[in-house]
């Protein structure tokens, strides 16, 4: 990752808005074949997170003022401490779940929904998908997700809540309005009155490096591609990702050391240098990992 | 279908696109980043948080104002709140911005604001308006929101006058107001941006917390989501999203919602109010104008049916659709 003699922008923290936790670590009940961090039943890179270390980043976050928990993984309802996690958490804030859905029963869905009811704040819910159909899906997320992902949406639609749908661009018509289309149509259909979607684009690293190819070498951000105002658009200017093993610049970088920052939310205060070639695609794509 | 991923982890970790074993990745990661002293991580979470000091000159002092935002172009409610807020013995008429967009005939609130004497500030819509931007710079991420949040700008933006425009740039972007010993921060989204969204739901309190101390104030009034809520703090202050007057507060009731500020001996009063008007006209003069009928529903209902995407997810379990 080194580029002799081209300097990379820096990029402050303007505020800490957005506190992601590794909840699930790296490991997860699929194997996507786009997985930027590789996650899978295997691998161990990260662990999960306990009720405890979430605690103490918590404690941290309540005097810096954060102002919305998202929690990860990994899948992270692996994570047998979970929903007392979440608890902890709408204790002092809102919170949203990615989760690939597959865990998602009726009795789980019950006592999520009975969650967000007792707490002042938000409980939000994204479940992945990434295709209209099993023939598009499965390929990318395993064979026979397609129909557990839409019956994980079903039980939480069930249970009164309505999850946002994540879509990365591996499914190529989802960027276009025909292909939303298709996405709102489906979830119409089972039953979701007003469905909600998130389009993603693809981080070229980990598993997808391997199926859809690494980045190109010209793919990096250097000094002088600040736009004129700012970098306020990409999240590392207003959030954290912590770890069971200390806390990196974003939810992107897990899998890099040289981008964690420190032990503590105070360690990583500072600014942090574009210089990933994944930064190149959060420039220029206006990713938010956030709703 | 096989998958190998699905075993090729054990004993390794995924050091970007490389397999290393474990115990690499521990030790990379164990030196990794550049942990502070328990000193130096204290210091640097009081410097993170502290205020600073803010130009803006402090008006008053009063001891009760009334304060709304979201206009939007509803000069109904707008005639309806300045004898309602004058009934209720308001010294003061404050409007934290949005005065365009959704209703019909914008040039009908400048003189209604005029007569009443009351301060503004700039919301998103007037520095947009003012500045020849584009769009109205709402904030939406989604493409039914921005749909008709285009509807209403281009709408809006067409019957301003150069002067109506020009006068909304000479707004202060916030003020301060002092209401018995508090000191009062008036923004339209947040402290922090214009078109930062502060719903109930997605504003915890230790946020608040810190956003009052980084502006030194004891209070926040704020607007721009169109939905009214009050959080009295812990530490005794207080953040107010004030509401709208310009639509009803998805909630299936006709009317909109203002604020009534006062000082107390026990602290700032806080009265959110609700504010009826004769939205059956408004409705006419929509339809007469061409604006959307799905805007005209939300008056005639008191259900939202646009701009409802960016609603978090406990705000929006409690509309209708």
């Amino acid at each position: 990752m080194e580029r002799p003699g081209i300097a990379a922008p820096r990029v402050s923290l303007r505020s800490l808005d957005v506190l992601w936790f590794q909840v699930g670590g790296t490991l997860c009940n699929l194997a996507c074949t786009h997985c930027f961090v590789s996650c899978s039943p295997t691998n161990h890179t990260h662990e999960l997170m306990s009720l405890a270390e979430v605690r103490r980043y918590l404690d941290e976050a309540v005097r810096l003022g954060v102002r919305e928990y998202y929690f990860t993984g990994g899948e992270p309802f692996l994570n047998p401490e979970m929903e007392a996690i979440l608890s902890a958490t709408l204790d002092v804030g809102p919170a949203t779940v990615l989760t690939n859905g597959l865990l998602l029963d009726p009795a789980r869905c019950a006592r999520l929904k009975a969650l967000a009811d007792a707490s002042d704040y938000s409980l939000d819910l994204r479940v992945s998908i990434d295709g209209y159909d099993a023939g598009s899906n499965d390929p990318i997320r395993g064979e026979g997700t397609f129909d557990r992902i839409l019956g994980g949406i079903r039980n939480l639609a069930a249970a009164g809540l309505n999850p946002v749908i994540t879509v990365t661009e591996v499914c190529r018509e989802a960027a276009a309005d025909s292909g939303k289309e298709k996405f709102f149509a489906l979830l119409r259909a089972i039953g979701i009155e007003r469905p909600r979607l998130k389009i993603l684009p693809v981080f070229r690293i980990g598993a997808e490096a391997e199926r859809g190819g690494a980045y190109e070498s010209w793919q990096r951000l250097r000094e002088g591609d600040a736009p004129v105002d700012g970098w306020d658009h990409l999240q590392c200017s207003a959030c954290r990702m912590a770890t069971g093993q200390g806390v990196w610049v974003c939810p992107i970088l897990v899998n890099e050391p040289s981008a964690k920052m420190g032990e503590t939310l105070a360690d990583a205060l500072g600014s942090f240098p574009l210089d990933h070639a994944a930064c190149w695609t959060c420039h220029v794509y206006g990713v938010s990992c956030r709703t | 279908m096989s998958n190998p991923k699905l075993t090729a982890h054990r004993g390794l970790a995924t050091w970007g696109e490389k397999l290393v074993p474990l115990a690499a990745f521990r030790e990379a990661v164990a030196g990794a980043g550049s942990p502070l002293t328990a000193e130096a991580r204290a210091a640097a979470l009081r410097s993170f948080t502290a205020g600073s000091a803010d130009p803006t000159p402090v008006e008053g002092p009063f001891n009760r104002i009334a304060v709304f935002g979201g206009v939007y172009n509803n000069h109904l409610a707008l005639a309806r709140l300045l004898e309602d807020a004058a009934r209720r013995g308001a010294e003061a008429v404050y409007c934290l911005g949005d005065l365009g967009g959704f209703g019909p005939n914008p040039e009908k609130v400048r003189p209604l604001l005029a007569q009443g004497g009351v301060l503004a500030i700039q919301g998103n819509y007037e520095e947009s308006l003012a500045s020849g931007r584009e769009d109205c710079n709402c904030g939406y991420t989604d493409p039914r929101d921005n749909h008709f949040a285009e509807i209403s700008y281009r709408y809006t933006e067409r019957n301003c006058s150069p002067e109506l425009k020009a006068w909304m740039g000479t707004l202060p972007k916030r003020r301060r107001v002092r209401l018995g010993d508090r000191e009062l921060l008036l923004v339209h989204g947040s402290p922090r941006r214009v078109n930062e969204f502060l719903f109930r739901s997605t504003s915890p309190v230790p946020f608040l917390e810190v956003l009052l101390d980084q502006n030194r104030c004891d209070a926040i009034l704020c607007t721009h989501t169109g939905l009214h809520w009050h959080r009295h703090l812990p530490s005794g202050r207080d953040a107010v999203n004030v509401g709208v007057i310009g639509r009803p507060a998805n909630d299936g009731d006709v009317h909109v919602w203002y604020t009534m500020l006062e000082a107390r001996d026990e602290g700032l009063g806080v009265e959110l109010v609700p504010l009826s008007y004769d939205h059956q006209a408004l409705a006419a003069e929509m339809r007469r104008e061409g604006l959307p009928e799905e805007f005209v529903a939300t008056i005639l209902t008191g259900w939202w049916t646009t701009c409802l995407e960016i609603l978090p997810a406990r705000e929006r379990a409690a509309s209708r659709s």
